[in-house]
């Protein structure tokens, strides 16, 4: 029943789109430029390490139960591992965002790519800080009751109860890690279709045609 | 296990100066955080040596 003359169906226009913007070659590339043999330029892999490994650690945490992780010594060598981690992922983050920030990354119209790396690192505070609320120990309950009057001073308590364990549990294991998990997938994904953003002085083609 | 019970049992100690205070504990990830930066910056990465202009 199709005909040339016929509308596009998305999944067509979605195809093309991802054709034209990210091929494979920039999808999984083997090389890159000059610029990029700096030791700057590995803390967002970095981060992307210790995401990695908070994930793995959280999953373990998460299948064998608070418990284990307070009363064995496996138990506790994870629970480390997973609060090192994400002590390494905010420390790489962070001088990842600076580096970023003083080459200016979001030129050659890379200002989506630094949007969702400062939706993530705002994502990931919110994730953090309902990981302090879930330890079931008594840093988390303190933690929690300092934290009740401060949201319900701004009047969210109602909807956001960081007394409520249930709640703050299924945002840090479910809801949370789902929203950084897709943005860091995006962020990661326009790194790829425009590229690592040039040096300042570097004189560049691409930059020079579209500032 | 002793000495590490006994360090992470200690009080935090804090600089106070007018508004501004801060642990040390955070200061010293602060100041990691800036020589790590540095570093970065500065220090030769291996390999990179030009190879492409050869």
């Amino acid at each position: 029943m199709s005909t040339s003359t016929e509308k596009e169906m998305w999944v067509t226009k979605l195809r093309k789109g991802w054709q034209k913007n990210l091929p494979v070659d920039k999808l999984l590339p083997d090389t890159q430029p000059a610029y990029v043999a700096s030791w700057i330029y590995l803390f967002g892999v970095a981060t992307l390490a210790s995401l990695g490994l908070i994930i793995a650690t959280g999953l373990w945490l998460s299948f064998e139960g608070a418990s284990w992780y307070h009363g064995s010594n496996v138990g506790h060598f994870v629970n480390s591992l997973h609060f090192w981690s994400v002590q390494f992922f905010f420390i790489f983050m962070v001088v990842h965002l600076w580096g970023k920030f003083w080459m200016a990354a979001w030129r050659g119209r890379r200002m989506l790519t630094w949007i969702t790396g400062a939706l993530a690192f705002v994502g990931s505070i919110a994730t953090a800080f309902t990981g302090y609320l879930v330890q079931s120990n008594f840093d988390s309950q303190w933690i929690s009751y300092e934290a009740k009057d401060g949201f319900n001073s701004v009047g969210i308590g109602s909807r956001f109860t960081v007394t409520n364990f249930g709640q703050m549990l299924l945002l840090h294991v479910a809801f949370l890690p789902v929203i950084i998990g897709v943005i860091t997938l995006i962020h990661v994904l326009l790194v790829r279709a425009k590229g690592v953003v040039p040096p300042i002085d570097a004189f560049n083609k691409e930059l020079g045609e579209r500032k | 296990m002793g000495i590490f019970d006994h360090f992470m049992n200690l009080r935090a100690v804090y600089i106070h100066l007018g508004w501004f205070q801060i642990s040390i504990t955070n200061l010293l990830v602060i100041i990691g955080m800036l020589v790590l930066f540095g570093l970065a910056l500065f220090l030769p990465f291996p390999g990179n040596k030009k190879e492409g202009q050869k």
